[in-house]
């Protein structure tokens, strides 16, 4: 009976604990309504895929979660994003600290016009005072973790954007590693890069979930395949079905959601 | 050849016969300009020029060290003055109230004292510093050059900055970094370039105006550091010189106009370097 039950629930695997919830979430551009009522949650230590045709509010959703859509005037959300119990869209909140916790690799890799050593330093720099000794430390480790150090160790003091694509991306997640978030989110990281670079990137990914809770947006569906334990299927701003990933891609539910990923929209 | 594309190769023919015309009348005017600079003052270049004041009229020797330093002065003064203000106002247009109201307004403004006359300049504070102290002073001269240069810097601030691609500042952001810090560390440094070739032009702009400084700094014959007294400039002797009789004058206004011409062109000949590695980089 219980056995059954797990199974016709799909129940996870592992014990999973929620890093964020998201419930009811509506989300405003000007009086465009772009996220209908959104509920879904973000697994610690898991990746979670966001899927859907262009337009559906995935990127709108990966955005209201470090808030990064404060940034524009007109843009607000409603509802309930918890991080760790806290509500992130309460307008007190302190949204440096914030981010400091959800990091966010872009689709474009957006290197600082400064040398790759400070790329990383910097970010390192607005919360601790190291020494020269422990800075070289945190950089070379931040830079290993994101697989790129035996590449640029020799150039540290070269411009971050003499680095190619793939480089500087990875130079990017190194650089949101090198904070200590506990959440990283990917918007399309790998959409403008080569296949290798992609499968790079891909394989940090995997690599990043032992110490991280990850959300990642992709209009790539084998990515999604790869790299996620879990994925979100959204639809016209709204939340058509989350599953394992396994599941969605094997036996979805929701006939939508059937139709996107057999390519028949999208 | 069909007799379409035989009369479209005519016309462009003339087009193009104008184009090189234009930009060769131009270029034309220019090398006359040079040419005329470099005959008649060079050949009254020497190293007096630059350790001794100005003559006093009919005498032989004399130099132009106290126009020199004058304009470096006041030019210098007018930038500190000025730069500052229009980096500011700039910063906040492109980076704090883009699309707002307060904008829009500005940069109307801005736009206007960009193309107003300096001479409109020069007499506005004559009527605010030169009246109220009762006297011509070099900060009078040094308030309006700064006038002049702070349109030119809020006009590059606002464009350079609008360059900067929204997702570098998303980026720094999603570090955690507060607004000011973005704009300092991150804006600020993928602009620079972009910035200090508008601080050259401004300054290129303002070291050969005459009419600001007619009705502020006036000139002085003698040596002066003093800002709260008239001060000799570039600009204003040459403007005297060259209308006196006296052979002497009108050679030191020679010498006096190549030394500014060569230095404004060196400073935009800087700033064109700096804004091609800006595009390449």
């Amino acid at each position: 009976m219980t056995d059954l039950a797990a199974a016709e629930t799909s129940a996870p695997r592992e014990k999973l604990t929620e890093k964020m919830r998201v419930r009811n979430l509506d989300f405003y551009y000007g009086d465009a309504k772009a996220l209908k009522s959104v509920d879904l949650d973000f697994y610690a230590n898991q990746v979670t895929a966001l899927i859907g045709p262009s337009g559906c509010g995935k990127s709108t959703l990966l955005r209201v979660l470090n808030r990064m859509y404060d940034l524009y005037p007109r843009q607000r959300a409603e509802g309930e994003v918890m991080l760790d119990g806290e509500n992130i869209l309460d307008p007190k909140l302190d949204l440096n600290a914030l981010r400091a916790r959800v990091g966010m690799v872009f689709q474009k890799p957006t290197p600082f016009p400064m040398s790759i050593y400070d790329n990383i330093a910097f970010g390192i720099r607005l919360y601790e005072k190291l020494s020269k000794a422990d800075m070289d430390e945190r950089v070379e480790r931040a830079l290993r973790g994101a697989a790129i150090w035996d590449e640029v160790k020799d150039q540290l003091n070269a411009s971050g954007l003499s680095l190619s694509g793939g480089q500087q991306q990875r130079v990017c997640i190194a650089r949101t590693v090198a904070i200590k978030p506990e959440v990283i989110l990917f918007d399309e990281p790998a959409s403008a890069l080569d296949p290798i670079s992609t499968a790079k990137i891909e394989e940090l990914i995997d690599e990043l979930r032992s110490d991280y809770t990850i959300a990642i947006v992709t209009h790539n569906m084998q990515q999604a395949v790869r790299v996620s334990q879990y994925t979100a299927f959204m639809y016209l701003g709204e939340m058509v079905e989350f599953d394992q990933t396994d599941n969605i891609f094997t036996s979805p539910r929701e006939r939508r959601t059937q139709d996107y990923i057999t390519g028949r929209f999208g | 050849m069909t007799p379409l594309q035989a009369s479209r190769k005519a016309r462009s023919a003339i087009a193009m016969g104008f184009c090189y015309a234009s930009a060769g009348a131009g270029l034309l005017a220019l090398a006359l300009i040079l040419a005329a600079l470099l005959w008649s003052g060079f050949s009254n270049l020497s190293p007096s020029v630059f350790t001794q004041m100005t003559p006093p009229p009919g005498s032989s020797g004399g130099g132009l060290l106290n126009p020199i330093v004058g304009s470096l002065i006041m030019t210098f003064s007018g930038v500190l003055i000025g730069a500052p203000l229009g980096l500011f106002a700039g910063t906040y247009m492109a980076e704090y109230g883009r699309n707002t109201r307060l904008t829009t307004v500005v940069r109307f403004i801005n736009d206007v004292l960009l193309s107003a006359p300096s001479i409109v300049i020069g007499l506005f504070v004559y009527e605010i510093t030169v009246v109220p102290m009762g006297h011509f002073s070099a900060i009078a001269g040094a308030i309006s050059l700064a006038l002049l240069v702070v349109p030119v810097v809020v006009r590059t601030t606002e464009d350079m900055l609008n360059l900067v691609p929204g997702t570098l500042r998303e980026a720094a952001t999603a570090l955690g970094l507060p607004r000011a810090l973005v704009i300092r560390h991150v804006a600020y440094k993928a602009a620079r370039a972009g910035l200090i070739t508008g601080l050259l032009l401004a300054i290129a702009r303002v070291s050969g105006e005459t009419a600001p400084l007619l009705f502020t700094s006036l000139n002085n014959q003698f040596w002066s550091a003093n800002l709260n007294a008239p001060m000799a400039s570039l600009p204003v002797v040459i403007f005297q010189f060259a209308m006196s009789p006296y052979k002497e004058w009108q050679a030191l206004a020679w010498v006096g106009a190549l030394l500014i011409t060569f230095a404004v062109l060196a400073l935009s000949i800087t700033a064109r370097v700096l804004g091609a590695q800006r595009t390449s980089s």
